[in-house]
C-alpha cells in the first residue's frame, strides 16, 4: 500500500537557499524508506513539506501535489494539526521540550485535548516501552527531560512521537549526535517499529543507508536523482551519480 | 631585542595609562551613585518610625507621617500593572511569535521606538487631554493610572520581545510537529521559558512608573489629602509628587522627614530593582537550554 | 475530506486569542496616534489665537499674555547639550571599561550600580540637586544663586548616563570576538586594540547611545525643574550656563497646574508639549534608523 504520493513537487525558499525540483516519489507503508544524499540536496525540506512543518518557514513557492492516504495535503484548507498529529517527527539533535520526562511523552496527547490521567499514563508507559526507555526512567518521570543522557534524550523524543500513535515516522539524521551504542539502540529499534509504521529516515551516512533501507532515494541539489529498493540501490545504482556517492566519490 | 624595546615600552606605557584614566572615568560615574544611596540612607535612616510609615501629614506637613503618599503611591502602581502587564506582554508575544516581517510590523515598531522616547510630561499633556478632560474621568486614580500605563507599556513590550526571542526556535519546531497549535506551543512552552525575562522587565517598567512625577502632576496627583482615596475616581497623594512638594513648595520644612520621604520612595524603586535582578539571574542558573 | 472530520472546539478558542493578541499588537500605532490627536486638538488653537510674533518672541510672561518660546527653547537647548558634553566621557568610558577591559566579577559589580542610577527616580536627583548640589555649586563658583543650569545639566548627565552606559555597553558587545584576536594578532596593545578596532566597528552603536541619551536629557522634567532656577530669559552673554534658566519641560510642569482649562496660556503649554513631541521623535527615530541600517549591512557582509 502507498502511504504518500508525490506528485511533481517542487519548492523555493524565499532567500532561494534550498528547494526542490519536480519530485515523484510513492511512499510505502509498513517500510522504511531511506532518503539519502550529500547535505543541502532537499531531503530536510522533502521531510518538512510530509507534515506542513514548512509552514513555519520562509516559503515563496510550492506547485505539485502530495497525497497522503490519497488526500492532497498541500490543499490550504487542510487541518494541519490533525496531519501533523498523524505524522511524527524526530529532529538530528535531540531537542527535549522544557518539560518532565512524562510530559515531554504526554504533550502530543494533552495538546490533542486528552485531559484523562488514566490514559494518559497507560499511553506515556506504552510509548515509553515501544522505545525502549521505560525500564531506565520509569522511576523518574517527574525529572527534567534535559536530566537524561543524549541516546536516552533521543528515544525520549522518539516516544514522544508514538505516544501519538501516528501512521508515519519521519526521522531526520536522528543519529548524528549519538554515540554509536545509543545509534545502534535507535537502529533495532526502527527495524522492530517499521511492522506497525511507515517509516521514512534520513540517515546521516551512507553506511546507515545501507543498513537500513527497505527503499532508498538518492537526493542530489533538490532533485531525486534515483529511487529504488534498499538492495538495487546500493548493490548496483544504476545513475552514475548515485554510484559515484555510494561509493564515495563525493559527498 | 632591544631595538624592540624601546617603542614597545612606549605603547605599554601608553595603554597603561589609558586603562588608568578608564577606571578613573567609571570610579567617577559609579562613587557619586554609591554616596547618593548611602547619603540619602544615612540622612533618612533617623526618621524612620511606626509612626511615620502609618499616619498621616499634619500641621502642614511639617509633622506626621506620609501614609496616604505611601498607599497612593501603591495604587497607581498598581493600576498602572493592572492596565499595562496583559497589554504588554500581549503585544510582546504578537511582536515575537506572530508578527511577520512587513511595513505593518516596521510602523508597529516605529510606534514602540516612539512611544519609549516621547518626554513624561507629555505623557501627562496627553492623559490630561484624553482621560481627564475627553473622557471626564477627573484627576484621578484611574486617570494617572492610564497615563503611567501607556509610558510604561514600551518597556514591556519590548522586554517581553526579548525574553520570548531568547527561547530557542527549536522548542517551537517540534512543539508544532508534535501537532500543537501556535497558541499551545506559545502558552505551554514558550511563555513559560520566557517568564522570568518577561517578569523582570514588568518590574523594571513598573518601578520607573512608581518614581515618575511629571505624567501624575495633572491627572491624579493631589498636594495634601486628610484621608485615604476610597475610590479610583478619587485623586490621591504619591511619594514622587510630595517629595517634589516638600522641597520646593514648603519653607522650614523639616530636613529630616524629607530625606526619610526621599528614603522610602528609593527602599520602594531599588527593592523592586533587587526582585528584578535576582529573579533574572536564578533564572538563568536555572536554564537548561 | 476525511482529514477535516474534527476541526476541535480548541481551535475556535485559538482564533479568538490570536485575534486578541493581534490587536494587542497593534495598539502601540493607536497610542501613538492618540496622543498626536490629543495634543494636536488641544494645542493647535494656540496658533490661531496668539499671534506667531508673539510666539517667536524673547519674552516669556503669561500673565501679560506674552508667550514668546524662544527662551524656553533655548532653555532646553543649553541644558540638554551641556547634559550631553558631561555624559559622554562619563558614559562612553565607563561603558567602554565595562565591555573591554574589567575582568569579570568588576563586570558583575559595575552593571547593577548603573542600574541602580538607572531606577533612581529623577525627583529624588532633584532633591539632591537642591539641598546638596546646588549650595555647593553657589560655594564652590562663587555664584548668586546655585539654581543654574549648569546644575541643571550636571543632574541630567548623570541622569543619561545609564541610557549611554547600556546601550554603548551593548553596541559594543556585539562586536564579534574575531575583530578583537585579529588586532592583538597584529601585535597591537589592548589599548590601541579597543581604539583601532572595536570602538570604530561599534561606531553607529554608540551613535545610537549617544542619540537616546539625549533623547532622556531632552525630556527630563522634575530634576531640571527643580534645580535651574526658571527663569525664562534668553541668555545674555558666554555666562549663561552659570545663570537660571527655563526648559521647555520645566515650564509644562510648573505652569499647566495653575492654568484654565482652554485659555491661551493653556494652548500654548500644549504647542510645547507638541514641540517635545516632535523633537523625540526625530530623536528616537534617528536613532533606530541608524542602528537598523548597520545590522543590514553586517547581516549583508557575514551571511
Amino acid at each position: 500500500m502507498k502511504k504518500f504520493s508525490v506528485r511533481d513537487l517542487s519548492i523555493r525558499y524565499s532567500d532561494d537557499n534550498e528547494s526542490l525540483r519536480k519530485i515523484n516519489i510513492e511512499i510505502e507503508a509498513n517500510a522504511i524508506t531511506v532518503l539519502f544524499g550529500p547535505a543541502g540536496g532537499g531531503k530536510s525540506t522533502f521531510l518538512r513539506v510530509l507534515n506542513r512543518l514548512n509552514d513555519l518557514a520562509d516559503v515563496k513557492t510550492m506547485t505539485g501535489e502530495v497525497l497522503f492516504n490519497g488526500v492532497n495535503i498541500l490543499d490550504p484548507k487542510l487541518d494541519v494539526i490533525d496531519l501533523r498529529r498523524k505524522i511524527g517527527m524526530v529532529f538530528s539533535r535531540p531537542v527535549p521540550l522544557p518539560l518532565s520526562i512524562y510530559e515531554n511523552v504526554a504533550y502530543g496527547l494533552i495538546m490533542a485535548g486528552e485531559r484523562n490521567k488514566k490514559k494518559l499514563d497507560s499511553a506515556v508507559e506504552a510509548a515509553l516501552r515501544q522505545a525502549v526507555l521505560w525500564d531506565e526512567v520509569y522511576d523518574r518521570l517527574s525529572d527534567s527531560g534535559f536530566a537524561i543522557s543524549g541516546g536516552q534524550q533521543q528515544r525520549l523524543c522518539l516516544a514522544r512521537v508514538l505516544a501519538l500513535e501516528p501512521e508515519v515516522i519521519m526521522l531526520d539524521e536522528p543519529t548524528s549526535a549519538l554515540d554509536p551504542v545509543s545509534t545502534a539502540k535507535i537502529e533495532s529499534l526502527l527495524t522492530e517499529l517499521k511492522e506497525k509504521y511507515t517509516i521514512i529516515l534520513a540517515p546521516h551516512n551512507v553506511q546507515q543507508a545501507a543498513r537500513m533501507a527497505d527503499y532508498a532515494a538518492f537526493f542530489l541539489m533538490g532533485e531525486l536523482v534515483e529511487f529504488a529498493n534498499g538492495k538495487d540501490m546500493f548493490l548496483m545504482p544504476k545513475d552514475k551519480r548515485s554510484q559515484d556517492y555510494i561509493t564515495g566519490r563525493f559527498g | 631585542m632591544s631595538s624592540l624595546n624601546e617603542p614597545r615600552r612606549k605603547t605599554r606605557i601608553v595603554e597603561g595609562l589609558g586603562f588608568s584614566l578608564l577606571r578613573l572615568v567609571t570610579l567617577v560615574t559609579v562613587l557619586p551613585i554609591l554616596g547618593l544611596v548611602a547619603y540619602i540612607i544615612f540622612m533618612g535612616a533617623p526618621s524612620f518610625s511606626w509612626q511615620f510609615l502609618t499616619a498621616a501629614p499634619s500641621n502642614g506637613m511639617r509633622e506626621g507621617g506620609i501614609l496616604p503618599a505611601i498607599i497612593g503611591t501603591l495604587y497607581l502602581t498598581l493600576g498602572t500593572a493592572l492596565f499595562s502587564v496583559p497589554l504588554g506582554v500581549a503585544a510582546g508575544i504578537y511582536i515575537a511569535e506572530y508578527a511577520q516581517d512587513n511595513r505593518l510590523t516596521r510602523l508597529i515598531r516605529i510606534a514602540i521606538i516612539n512611544l519609549a522616547g516621547i518626554p513624561s510630561v507629555v505623557y501627562g499633556l496627553f492623559g490630561l487631554g484624553l482621560f481627564v478632560l475627553f473622557l471626564k474621568f477627573g484627576t484621578s486614580i484611574l486617570a494617572a493610572s492610564l497615563t503611567l500605563s501607556i509610558m510604561t507599556l514600551p518597556v514591556i513590550i519590548s522586554t517581553t520581545e526579548e525574553a520570548l526571542r531568547s527561547v530557542p526556535n527549536s522548542f517551537r519546531v517540534v512543539s508544532t510537529s508534535l501537532g500543537a497549535t501556535r497558541w499551545q506551543t506559545i502558552w505551554k512552552v514558550i511563555l513559560p521559558q520566557g517568564l522570568p525575562g518577561i517578569i523582570t522587565g514588568i518590574i523594571l517598567g513598573l518601578e520607573r512608573a512608581a518614581g515618575e512625577t511629571a505624567p501624575i502632576l495633572f491627572t491624579g496627583a493631589t498636594f495634601f489629602l486628610p484621608e485615604l482615596p476610597t475610590s479610583v475616581m478619587d485623586s490621591t497623594m504619591a511619594l514622587p509628587y510630595h517629595i517634589f512638594v516638600i522641597s520646593t513648595q514648603i519653607p522650614g520644612m523639616p530636613i529630616k522627614i524629607q530625606y526619610g520621604t526621599v528614603l522610602v520612595l528609593l527602599i520602594f524603586v531599588l527593592g523592586m530593582n533587587l526582585v528584578a535582578t535576582i529573579i533574572r539571574s536564578r533564572a538563568r542558573a536555572k536554564r537548561q537550554w | 475530506m476525511k482529514e477535516n472530520r474534527m476541526a476541535p472546539k480548541k481551535q475556535i478558542g485559538d482564533t479568538v486569542i490570536t485575534s486578541i493578541i493581534k490587536v494587542c499588537g497593534y495598539s502601540s500605532i493607536l497610542f501613538v496616534g492618540l496622543i498626536l490627536v490629543f495634543l494636536l486638538k488641544e494645542g493647535l488653537p494656540a496658533l490661531k489665537d496668539v499671534p506667531i510674533t508673539s510666539l517667536f518672541s524673547i519674552r516669556w510672561y503669561p500673565i501679560e499674555g506674552l508667550f514668546g518660546i524662544l527662551p524656553l527653547i533655548f532653555g532646553t537647548l543649553l541644558v540638554t547639550i551641556s547634559a550631553t558634553l558631561i555624559a559622554l566621557p562619563f558614559g562612553l568610558g565607563t561603558a567602554i571599561f565595562i565591555s573591554e577591559v574589567a575582568p569579570r566579577w568588576i563586570k558583575e559589580i559595575l552593571k547593577p550600580i548603573v542600574e541602580i542610577l538607572a531606577g533612581i527616580p529623577s525627583v529624588v536627583l532633584g532633591f539632591i540637586g537642591i539641598l546638596v548640589i546646588v549650595p555647593f555649586f553657589r560655594k564652590f563658583l562663587d555664584l548668586p544663586t546655585g539654581l543654574t543650569a549648569f546644575t541643571g545639566a550636571v543632574l541630567l548627565g548623570l541622569i543619561a548616563i545609564p541610557t549611554i552606559v547600556s546601550v554603548a555597553e551593548d553596541a559594543l558587545n556585539t562586536v564579534p570576538p574575531g575583530y578583537r584576536q585579529a588586532g592583538l594578532a597584529l601585535g597591537a596593545t589592548r589599548w590601541q586594540t579597543i581604539w583601532g578596532v572595536t570602538v570604530p566597528a561599534a561606531k553607529t552603536g554608540i551613535l545610537t547611545a549617544v542619540m537616546l541619551g539625549i533623547g532622556r536629557a531632552l525630556g527630563e522634567t522634575m530634576a531640571v525643574m527643580m534645580v535651574t532656577g526658571n527663569a525664562p530669559v534668553l541668555p545674555s552673554g558666554l555666562n549663561a550656563i552659570f545663570e537660571p534658566v527655563r526648559t521647555m519641560t520645566a515650564t509644562i510642569a510648573s505652569e499647566m497646574g495653575e492654568v484654565a482649562t482652554g485659555s491661551q496660556h493653556y494652548q500654548v503649554l500644549f504647542l510645547i508639549g507638541i514641540l517635545l513631541f516632535l523633537l523625540s521623535l526625530v530623536i528616537n527615530i534617528t536613532a533606530s534608523a541608524v542602528s537598523t541600517k548597520q545590522r543590514k549591512r553586517a547581516e549583508r557582509i557575514l551571511s
